[in-house]
């Protein structure tokens, strides 16, 4: 073989594996998830896996909520977003609206144990768009330091300002605040949404909010309670339990979290419609959905997984070895204290809501 | 011959041609990235046919509907076919927020209906849908279907102006506990205004001692204006948390000096006195630049021929120097004005309940409420305001006179 025919040959081997290379890499999805501890857990606790497992690319983007971006995307047809972490009323919503698309219970893979997809996923946990991922909750938490002598155990103690003086941290929204309002001032977590459809209900939340208003600073971002509550800024805050949990394990705060009427939520995963990237979408749903995954996150981050079989496999936190149970929003001692999110009627009262939610903060 | 066919070349339109090529990508990025979006969102505070496109029928047989009793069966049967239609081609969800906006929880009754009708093959039709909810007994949903259905439409900004259409068409404030936007528009208003103010008291004579300092000393007070410019918008906001919270730097010296008591420490943020104080810190790069550029161009010698003819110091700085360094001051306060009113990152941080400024609104129906044409609505009311007070401004002031350096 002549040096001008080798040379020529390796040139086209060098371009072969160029070319090869990039129909590999190009192979990558954007997954979009809430940032913070929770983004760090599911990127270690998945997403890393997942791209070691089928050589498919994750590239990771923050956000805050809401449909607007996905909304903006579909309307456009420029589509970036693959696969979204939503908060229920919005994957409901975007499902309803043709953003997202449609999910096939039974593609999902199955429990460890064999069980199918369907019946493994805790009850309403899966919608016509979107696959459950873990449940988290808006508990409220106090710091040790700041509250000496009793310690504050139920929702109506964080609307008492006799025994527990001090000031409240609240998030900026209706949700949540309305429920635990009416808790507070002795209505059964059970009826709690039925009060709220009466505007009797409404009146004697907001009238309950009213007696605290003057000591709440209103929080807007997941990751300020805690933040205040180390700096004494606010003896207690309504928090999402896994924050709490991160600042008491990997920061050592003096925090504890009152699970009583914990309002529990769930998370949905969702693929947007008509991405062209469908088919590693999907393959990156039925990883993250897998028992496996749900677990994964548990591990880093008290968030309970959506799937019956994921909490058995979540036993300890992955640094600190320390028992995830208590911790837990769907562990048995603190399920039987929660109510769950009405996301039916949120969606159905937001608007109304938010409007007198403002008009109210701002008189 | 070939010659005569040939455009005579005017050297004065080659230059204007010239001239229109070099400025002609900026005219397009401005109408692609400026104009165009402006337009859509202002169209979109009007104009809404989602509703009208998907219940198109049912929309004409309800022009013959009396508005008091039950409609006939006939618009009950093109609502069923339409809500049907809607539902499998996943356009249901539209409508449903939509009137869901006017008449609060039909969202939720309109995609049940949609589910349950799936299973009714025929009529009657007015029995099952009131069946299925009872929402389809009351004419306020049908009016909600009505209001929502016009193509062009003023509701956006009837609700922007905090006012409601009645089922007779006219017009009548909101209930009291859901009065916000006008409020907020006074306040928004009211604190740019304030902010303006103390951008100008404090940026003035900074300006000056920039503007009068020698080269080398200029520059570094410059930089001293210029890095907080350069730093994140976040970080400043979040460091005036950590000095101004009630256990933070500033309560902490107060509490070291004795000036109040550890349990009488100072609420400077989480409420007005926060926005306004990170606001003005935020904003006040964008009063000292002008101000110093043009307080640069005005020669020293004015004031000491001022003095030299008898002035009081006060008496030459209020008819020599003030005069000359309007356009300046005029530019500054133009520039934080506006960019004051459409902030929200701030106020959304340390406003607290009584920080919120209009922008964090408009900011929560474009992301969280997904009301786009509430969202245009409050934009369009706000760009008017702001256009009547530049109107205004250049009357007193004269925008020639402005001096962006």
């Amino acid at each position: 073989m002549n040096y001008r025919f080798s040379s020529f040959f390796t040139t086209i081997l060098a371009i072969l594996f160029v070319v090869s290379c990039g129909t590999e890499s190009s192979r990558s999805i954007t997954a979009v998830s809430w940032g913070g501890s929770y983004g760090r857990a599911v990127n270690e606790g998945v997403n890393i896996p997942f791209t070691e497992e089928t050589g498919i690319n994750i590239q990771v983007e923050d956000y805050n909520g809401g449909l607007a971006q996905i909304r903006a995307q579909v309307e456009i047809g420029e589509i970036h977003w693959d696969v979204v972490d939503l908060e229920m009323a919005e994957a409901v919503r975007g499902c309803d609206e043709g953003l997202l698309e449609p999910i096939d219970v039974a593609s999902l893979p199955d429990g460890p144990d064999g069980t199918p997809a369907a019946e493994d996923f805790v009850e309403g946990s899966m919608t016509d768009c979107g696959a459950g991922s873990v449940f988290f909750s808006t508990v409220y938490a106090y710091n040790e330091e700041s509250i000496p002598g009793t310690k504050p155990s139920t929702i109506a103690d964080f609307f008492d300002l006799q025994t527990f003086p001090g000031r409240r941290g609240m998030r900026r929204v209706p949700q949540v605040n309305l429920e635990f309002a009416l808790i507070a001032d002795g209505v059964p977590r059970d009826q709690v949404y039925a009060a709220l459809d009466t505007p009797e209900g409404i009146d004697r939340a907001f009238s309950k909010l009213e007696t605290i208003k003057d000591e709440v600073i209103w929080w807007e971002a997941g990751a300020q309670p805690p933040q205040m509550l180390a700096d004494g800024e606010v003896v207690m805050s309504t928090a999402y339990n896994g924050r709490i949990f991160n600042a008491q394990v990997l920061e050592d705060q003096p925090f504890v979290i009152v699970w009583d009427g914990q309002l529990m939520g769930i998370g949905q995963f969702v693929v947007v419609a008509g991405t062209p990237r469908l088919e590693e979408a999907m393959e990156y749903l039925a990883f993250v959905t897998s028992a496996k995954s749900m677990a994964e996150i548990g591990r880093r981050i008290s968030y309970s997984p959506a799937r019956r079989s994921g909490m058995p496999l979540v036993s300890t936190h992955i640094e600190k070895g320390i028992d995830m149970e208590p911790h837990m929003p769907g562990s048995p001692v603190n399920a039987a204290q929660a109510l769950r999110f009405d996301w039916e009627w949120w969606a159905d009262h937001q608007d109304e809501m938010n409007e007198r939610f403002s008009a109210w903060l701002a008189r | 011959m070939a010659g005569s066919l040939r455009f005579p070349v005017d050297p004065h339109r080659r230059t204007q041609l010239r001239a229109l090529a070099l400025v002609a990508p900026l005219v397009i990025y401005i109408g692609v990235t400026f104009i165009a979006p402006l337009g859509t969102m202002l169209t979109r505070s009007v104009y809404d046919p989602v509703v009208a496109d998907v219940l198109p029928e049912t929309l004409e047989l309800l022009e013959q509907w009396d508005g008091r009793t039950l409609p006939s069966e006939a618009v009950f049967a093109a609502a069923a076919a339409e809500i049907r239609r809607a539902a499998a081609a996943r356009s249901l969800g539209q409508v449903a927020g939509r009137v869901n906006r006017v008449q609060g929880g039909l969202r939720s009754a309109v995609t049940r209906t949609a589910r349950e009708l799936r299973d009714i093959e025929a009529g009657p039709w007015r029995e099952s849908m009131t069946a299925i909810d009872s929402v389809w007994a009351d004419p306020a949903t049908w009016h909600a279907i009505q209001v929502t259905g016009e193509r062009f439409t003023a509701r956006h900004y009837a609700n922007a102006l905090d006012l409601q259409r009645l089922p007779d068409g006219s017009l009548a404030p909101q209930p009291v506990e859901r009065r916000i936007y006008l409020k907020l528009f006074w306040r928004t208003l009211l604190v740019s205004t304030v902010i303006t103010l103390l951008c100008l008291i404090l940026g003035y004579p900074v300006a000056h001692l920039i503007a009068r300092s020698p080269t080398g000393r200029a520059n570094w007070l410059l930089i001293l204006v210029l890095v907080p410019f350069w730093t994140s918008l976040l970080v400043r906001t979040t460091s005036w948390i950590v000095l101004l919270q009630t256990q933070g730097v500033l309560n902490d010296l107060l509490v070291a000096i004795g000036l109040v008591s550890d349990d009488g420490r100072v609420a400077m943020v989480y409420n007005m006195t926060g926005t306004i104080v990170a606001m003005t810190h935020v904003l006040l790069p964008f009063m000292v630049l002008p101000l110093y550029s043009v307080m640069r161009g005005i020669p020293p010698t004015y004031m000491n021929a001022a003095a030299s003819l008898g002035a009081t110091p006060v008496q030459a700085f209020l008819r020599v120097y003030w005069p000359q360094s309007l356009p300046g001051v005029g530019a500054g306060a133009l520039l934080v004005f506006i960019l004051a009113i459409g902030f929200y990152i701030t106020p959304a941080l340390v406003g607290g309940s009584d920080g919120q400024l209009i922008s964090n609104m408009i900011a929560y129906h474009m992301q969280t409420s997904l009301n786009w044409g509430l969202a245009a609505a409050l934009g369009g009311v706000l760009l008017v305001g702001v256009i009547v007070l530049y109107v205004v401004y250049e009357r007193l002031v004269g925008v020639e006179r402005m001096g962006l350096g």
